[in-house]
């Protein structure tokens, strides 16, 4: 059995570039290192519609992402859309102020949401409530009210 | 009738195949626990089913991920969607082509070896000869490659996801002028760790098993002569790709249909 | 161990075997000595390396027994199988090294999976039975680099590696120069005597067999057609067996396969061949 030193070196090499691969689909590639690694604390608000939201979405604030949706839920008696978000640590001076918009990310793309900084000097702590929200926007219901109104306007110009 | 009869023939014959292929697989399977005092015989098969294979796959993935680059672009510059090319680029190769690509290629090089491998052993007597020295040829010839298969596969599949995402990054960054910031930040909201690396890190070791297992049995039970063997090698590759496409259809709409 | 009595090492006893719908021995009883050289002959294809394989285990009899040393080797559990074996020494036709590992390596094989020696143990005993064999001087060469009776000296070496009860020889002699026939001859013959070994040796070759052999069985079309001694079988009465001893073109054994009449089949050119029933994706399916 000669070559078996060479052979082991080079398996040895094969299996740490192999190794290496994965490591970098899972840190360089996946979102695995942008929040698992670092702290979360985890905050809720209440929706009236969270539309097409859905979990992993974005969580921004002025348009630098902060955090992540960790999961989305009905709230059985008020009927409202109650979305946990996971923060990074390294955002933990959000006012307790802070409000909530759910928006889209150009005109097809995928919804996120907004946090944007109120000015209370109460932070916002682990488990805490965003009480001002805003809806996703439908567009059925924005297009829907836009004919209603024209038709209301053109109705009254008739009289 | 006689098409009747032939059909009937055939299918029978498909399923003692299966069966026997069943029992063949058990039996390696069983053989593992024999390789715990022994890994130097996996490592030597890892050398000719890994290290071996790697030159093809690095190769492969560089190209694929290039070309996967260009198109996308094309297509996503119409949208003005061109910060989307990472997350297009690693999507593709993580959850479909670095398992399937990387497969069929290993099937290729490595399986359809395997099975020339185990098929001239069989035809020179070697396999009968190590029964005749009281050696199980299962558990010393066949266990250690498939183990060898099982865990090389995922390696390359992963070797060949990474290799093709740098070659994207080349041409997407380097040749066509995408940001190199968002490129990355895309990628990573894109692609989920669960999602999409462990998944095609599972279907790697679908594939890898599937391959491995028919490269094997169809070494084992080629007839023993040299018009057989390249028969069986044939069968390897052809089989081999069928079942990958396949399981493919069938783990992706497991996987990714919610 | 009732047997040792009797002193054969071998019984084979109402054996039957069939391949398919071809049935290759027919009830056939041979008893093979304890330390003697046993010779198996009859026309290729009569199934002589079946026998050593059904001996070694490796098949299935239809009906009968083999016992080998006591015990009946068709119910012996595999672990029980095993370990019979590894008191059997085979010698392939094509020697049957295995092809990724040196000459050292090949003869060092049985010992490595079987014993827990130390390398420099098993290092002196695989350098002694190469010397046995007289190619202690290739112990680095591949197998590919051998000559076919290299080969077949290097598998012997093999063979008796693990001091072995008894050898089977699967045609020894078949495509050999007369000199490495010479060598095998007096190889097989002198491991014999020197180790104790009991024999069994398969062959087509009359005049080397003959030679060595103690006892000759004869097999042809699934019976034992003769018997005894090389003497008794030289000087037997039976037609068939002093055609096959004689090597004669015609005789009990027709020159001519079983045909229709040659007149017949020329003068009734029209007549259509019957296509050969073989699958066409497959083949002749069987080997």
């Amino acid at each position: 059995m000669q070559h078996t030193h060479t052979q082991d070196t080079l398996v040895g090499l094969f299996v740490a570039f192999g190794i290496a691969g994965l490591f970098f689909l899972a840190l360089q590639v996946s979102n695995l290192s942008s929040f698992s690694n670092d702290d979360t604390y985890t905050v809720t608000a209440r929706f009236q519609n969270s539309g097409g939201l859905k979990p992993r979405a974005t969580v921004s604030s002025s348009g630098v992402k902060i955090g992540q949706v960790k999961s989305i839920s009905l709230d059985p008696k008020t009927f409202e859309s109650v979305v946990e978000m996971s923060i990074s640590s390294r955002f933990n001076t959000l006012p307790d102020d802070t409000s909530a918009s759910i928006f889209t990310a150009g005109l097809l793309g995928e919804q996120y949401v907004s946090l944007e900084a109120g000015g209370s000097d109460e932070l916002l702590k682990d488990g805490g409530k965003i009480e001002l929200t805003q809806s996703a926007i439908i567009l059925e219901k924005v297009i829907g009210q836009f004919l209603f109104k024209s038709a209301e306007e053109k109705a009254e110009g008739n009289k | 009738m006689e098409l009747i009869r032939l059909l009937g023939q055939n299918t029978l014959a498909g399923f003692n195949k299966l069966g026997r292929g069943t029992y063949f697989l058990t039996h390696t399977l069983a053989g593992f626990m024999e390789l715990l005092p022994r890994p130097h015989l996996v490592i030597n098969q890892m050398y000719s089913v890994g290290v071996l294979s790697f030159l093809i796959i690095t190769i492969s993935g560089l190209f694929v991920g290039m070309v996967l680059s260009l198109q996308g672009y094309y297509i996503l510059s119409d949208f003005g969607a061109e910060e989307s090319l990472g997350l297009m680029v690693a999507a593709s190769l993580v959850r479909e082509l670095g398992p399937v690509v990387t497969a069929l290629l290993f099937a290729g090089r490595a399986g359809s070896a395997l099975t020339a491998e185990i098929g001239l052993m069989k035809a020179t007597e070697q396999l009968s000869g190590m029964e005749m020295m009281a050696v199980d040829p299962i558990n010393r010839i066949i266990s250690p490659r498939f183990l060898a298969g099982l865990i090389a596969m995922p390696l390359l599949a992963a070797l060949f996801s990474m290799v093709g995402i740098v070659g994207g990054h080349l041409v997407g960054v380097g040749l066509l002028g995408v940001d190199n910031g968002s490129f990355w930040s895309q990628m990573q909201a894109g692609i989920d760790f669960e999602d999409d690396i462990i998944n095609g890190v599972i279907k790697s070791l679908v594939f890898g098993f599937v391959t491995t297992w028919i490269a094997l049995f169809e070494g084992y039970d080629t007839t023993p002569t040299s018009e057989g063997v390249s028969r069986a090698t044939t069968r390897t590759v052809v089989n081999s790709a069928f079942s990958i496409l396949g399981l493919d259809f069938i783990l992706t709409a497991l996987m990714f249909g919610d | 161990m009732n047997n040792i009595a009797q002193d054969n090492l071998v019984s084979v006893r109402n054996l039957s075997f069939s391949r398919g719908n071809r049935p290759i021995f027919d009830d056939i009883s041979l008893e093979l000595a304890r330390g003697k050289i046993t010779a198996i002959m009859g026309p290729s294809g009569t199934g002589k390396t079946t026998l050593l394989k059904l001996i070694g285990g490796q098949l299935q009899p239809l009906r009968g027994n083999i016992i080998v040393d006591g015990e009946n080797v068709h119910r012996l559990k595999r672990k029980d199988l095993y370990n019979l074996r590894k008191r059997m020494g085979m010698l392939f036709q094509s020697g049957a090294l295995l092809t990724d590992m040196n000459v050292f390596d090949n003869v060092a094989f049985p010992l490595r999976e079987h014993t827990h020696l130390p390398e420099s143990m098993i290092r002196s005993i695989v350098l002694m039975k190469l010397q046995a064999v007289g190619l202690r001087g290739a112990r680095d060469m591949m197998p590919n680099e051998l000559s076919g009776g290299m080969a077949r000296r290097i598998a012997l070496a093999r063979a008796i590696a693990l001091d072995p009860m008894m050898i089977m020889y699967d045609e020894p002699f078949t495509g050999q120069d007369p000199i490495s026939m010479g060598v095998l001859v007096h190889l097989i013959k002198a491991l014999n005597t020197t180790l104790g070994l009991t024999s069994i040796v398969v062959s087509h070759d009359v005049h080397e067999t003959a030679a060595i052999a103690d006892y000759i069985y004869l097999i042809s079309d699934g019976k034992i057609a003769g018997q005894g001694t090389p003497e008794e079988i030289k000087n037997s009465s039976s037609e068939w067996v002093q055609q096959f001893m004689n090597g004669t073109a015609d005789g009990p054994v027709h020159f001519h396969y079983p045909a229709d009449d040659f007149i017949d089949d020329l003068l009734v050119p029209s007549k259509p061949d019957h296509p050969p029933r073989v699958s066409k994706r497959y083949g002749n399916l069987e080997p």
